[in-house]
């Protein structure tokens, strides 16, 4: 099977190009959605097949690279279009198609009707096919490819409505809430490529065969690489949301809301987990980037999920739950838990992609109604919308077994464990603002009296819809038994997966064995009282009170505020960099640069030649007698040169 | 026999005057007529030496110049009148259309 891990990248393509070529003259819905759907159905079948063949093998033999062409040969310098199938990757790549599949299924319905139905399906496939390219990829040049691929779909994506109105900081149409996403990952993606410019200076390849067989021979604390790895985090600050470049994924909910859920929750903003991840050999050698991997993930945690906590649009909530949890990945990276990190990567594709589909399911309901406080009541015009978003809170609250709670547990467990008590703690009232404010919105949106017009007639989704939801949320509930813990008498199936990809790693890295499994049990007691006692404090006070938050910000006024607004950070980077970029532009480089130095050496060559032909022009006075004169003094010279001569 | 030198030094003296009228008048007749007097100053010049040389290559430019110079007089004379028809005036002071 291995040598058809072609045919996974492939599928995505040839659905991108029937759609994209002949889409606009398809004009069936259902053709259209079948050709998407289907294309991506078939790559997660292929990558099943590539599975269940690697579940046969021994481990060790388990992975393999496939070369499809030389991409690039000059000199000694060569980049093949190669994928390598391994443990890891195979792994992204089953949750790339198959949750991609069901929000490609679910989009049919969601979709329904609108003028760029084909266009949606198009740029879906496209990126599909980038992010495969992404997670397949067996080096850096080919990842680069499919990470700004992704970029270009999100951006795409973002601004689908692009003649639609949206609100934020600088942002009036959907299209700057694109603009805005594209600028911002491309500060990430500047340091990513400095980063593969230095591997390529200190190990001479670009693929992760070979970097990571040199990275064996260096030293732990080798100066460049910690600048590489730097980096190459930084890049992932862009592409993953965190602390400082997370600003422009909250605004990237302008598009439509199945983007939100695949591109912007469950795969896309993974990618740099996802990255760090595969390069944890290197990361290993750095200590010092793993501890800001660490500090950088726990605050992006808090922080975003007190934002959350104040935000009153359904999609707002997301967005910034998935800042957070994204935050938590980074958390354990950072603590050198990769396992623990890729497993949260897929119970939160799985919760997270349920409840936005649930959101967007609401949203179609409600007319496009997004803002929480005018909702209400739904749990019994929608059911299935209800259950299924009701779940997958409690699995993103960590309600023990669902699969929320053994990946977050696993984090912060080995937060205390490996890092320290303070990462431990911040992560656990990052856990605690989760439950209450995922609580809060069930709530407000589901239980209570209406609160919608009487005009608004909310109606159950249609069976495309509600069945991704249904699998999701199935999948949210037994997602996290493939890692339960062995204190809990579980195999941790994914930690046996995983091992031999982290294995250089965690050699290099000698973490202490723990066995003291009474702390274990503590923390996880703790965590479970977390979930449960947040989400019944955001429960009971929203339920008693929809209208609980003006109560609370007439008490906390400058602190909910401050939440409300997310810290102004918005408004701090738009006059700390934005405005000055923008009148530095105007002012320098176009007020004085261009008007005066571009322009004036054009127009200065103008004039000098004028002033040159003003010159010459007194010779042609246009009197014929001066003209003859001219003729005899030249006669006389050209004479008298002959007589002397 | 008048020396040569005579004949070089009419000659010259002749052209000279026809080259400082064409320069300094501004009647177009004038400057006309004094073209007429170079060319007949090269003529003298092409005659005296012919003489001198013994060689008759000379007096035949003579009449290939003065055929040119019937031929020129006839179509500058033409130019004048047409010139006096345009403007009526012979000054080539107003007759300055070349310069821009």
């Amino acid at each position: 099977m291995h040598q058809y891990v072609g045919l996974i990248v492939l599928f995505p393509l040839i659905g991108l190009f029937i759609n994209g070529l002949f889409g606009r003259k398809i004009k069936n819905e259902k053709l259209i959605g079948s050709i998407g759907s289907g294309a991506v159905g078939l790559s997660f079948l292929v990558a099943i097949g590539i599975f269940v063949e690697m579940l046969g093998m021994p481990a060790e033999e388990r992975g393999s690279v496939v070369t499809l062409f030389t991409w690039i040969a000059a000199g000694s310098f060569k980049v093949s279009a190669a994928y390598q199938i391994d443990q890891l990757s195979i792994f992204m790549t089953l949750v790339v198609t198959g949750v991609g599949f069901l929000i490609h299924v679910y989009s049919i319905g969601y979709m329904h009707g609108d003028r760029g139905f084909w266009r949606f399906f198009t740029y879906l496939n496209l990126f599909i096919f980038a992010m495969l390219n992404l997670v397949l990829a067996d080096n850096y040049l080919l990842m680069f490819l499919g990470w700004e691929g992704v970029g270009l779909c999100s951006y795409l994506l973002i601004g689908f409505w692009y003649d639609k109105k949206f609100d934020g900081v600088g942002i009036t149409w959907t299209g700057d809430a694109g603009n805005k996403a594209f600028w911002v990952n491309r500060i990430g993606d500047f340091a990513f490529m400095i980063g593969m410019f230095l591997i390529f200076k200190e190990f001479g390849s670009l693929t992760f065969n070979e970097v990571m067989g040199g990275a064996e021979n260096l030293a732990v604390g080798n100066s460049n690489v910690f600048w590489i790895t730097l980096l190459l985090f930084i890049g992932a600050t862009g592409k993953s949301a965190q602390i400082p470049l997370f600003i422009w994924l909250p605004d990237a909910m302008a598009g439509p809301t199945p983007v939100s859920a695949l591109i912007h929750a469950a795969t896309m903003v993974t990618a740099g987990v996802y990255m760090v991840a595969r390069n944890s050999a290197l990361y290993a050698l750095a200590p010092d980037t793993m501890m800001v991997v660490a500090v950088v993930g726990a605050l992006t945690a808090i922080m975003a999920a007190s934002i959350g906590i104040a935000q009153n649009d359904i999609k707002k909530v997301l967005a910034y739950s998935t800042v957070s949890q994204l935050g938590y990945m980074f958390l354990a990276l950072g603590v050198g838990a990769f396992t623990a990190g890729i497993f949260h990567v897929m119970t939160h594709a799985f919760f997270k992609a349920c409840l936005f589909l649930g959101s967007g399911s609401v949203i179609h309901a409600m007319h496009e109604e997004q803002d929480i406080r005018h909702m209400g009541g739904l749990k019994k015009v929608m059911p299935k919308t209800y259950w299924t978003f009701l779940i997958s809170s409690f699995a993103i609250a960590g309600f023990p077994p669902l699969a929320g709670f053994f990946s977050k547990d696993e984090i912060l467990w080995k937060a205390f464990a490996d890092g320290s008590g303070v990462l431990w703690a911040i992560g656990a009232l990052a856990a605690l603002m989760t439950a209450f404010y995922m609580l809060r919105m069930v709530t407000l949106t589901f239980e209570g009296e209406p609160r919608w017009a009487a005009d608004k007639h909310p109606h159950e989704s249609p069976s495309s819809m509600t069945i991704p939801l249904i699998v999701l949320a199935a999948l949210a509930v037994v997602g996290g038994f493939i890692g339960v813990p062995a204190v809990l008498g579980g195999g941790n199936a994914i930690h046996q997966w995983l091992h031999p990809v982290f294995a250089q790693a965690e050699k290099t890295m000698a973490l202490p064995e723990h066995h003291n499994h009474a702390l274990e049990y503590a923390l996880m007691a703790i965590s479970v009282a977390i979930a449960i006692s947040g989400a019944w404090f955001g429960y009971r006070m929203f339920k008693k009170d929809p209208e609980a938050d003006g109560r609370i910000s007439s008490k906390l006024g400058f602190i909910y505020n401050l939440l409300s607004n997310k810290y102004y950070v918005d408004e701090g980077y738009d006059g700390a960099i934005v405005q000055p970029v923008v009148k530095t532009s105007d002012r320098f480089l176009f007020g004085f640069f261009d008007v005066r130095i571009i322009d004036g050496i054009v127009n200065g060559s103008a004039s000098l030649t004028a002033w040159v032909s003003r010159l010459m022009r007194t010779a042609q006075s246009g009197v014929v007698q001066n003209y003859a004169a001219l003729i005899v003094v030249g006669t006389l010279i050209v004479l008298g040169l002959i007589i002397i001569g | 026999m008048i020396p040569i030198h005579y004949y070089l030094i009419l000659s010259a003296v002749m052209f000279i005057t026809g080259v400082v009228g064409v320069l300094t008048r501004r009647n177009a007749i004038i400057i006309f007529m004094c073209i007429e007097l170079m060319l007949n100053s090269v003529n003298l010049t092409f005659v005296a030496f012919s003489s001198y040389l013994g060689n008759a290559t000379g007096q035949m430019f003579v009449f290939f110049v003065m055929a040119v110079a019937a031929a020129e007089a006839a179509v500058g004379l033409a130019i004048v009148i047409a010139l006096f028809r345009n403007k009526q005036t012979v000054n080539i002071n107003d007759v300055n259309i070349l310069k821009w």
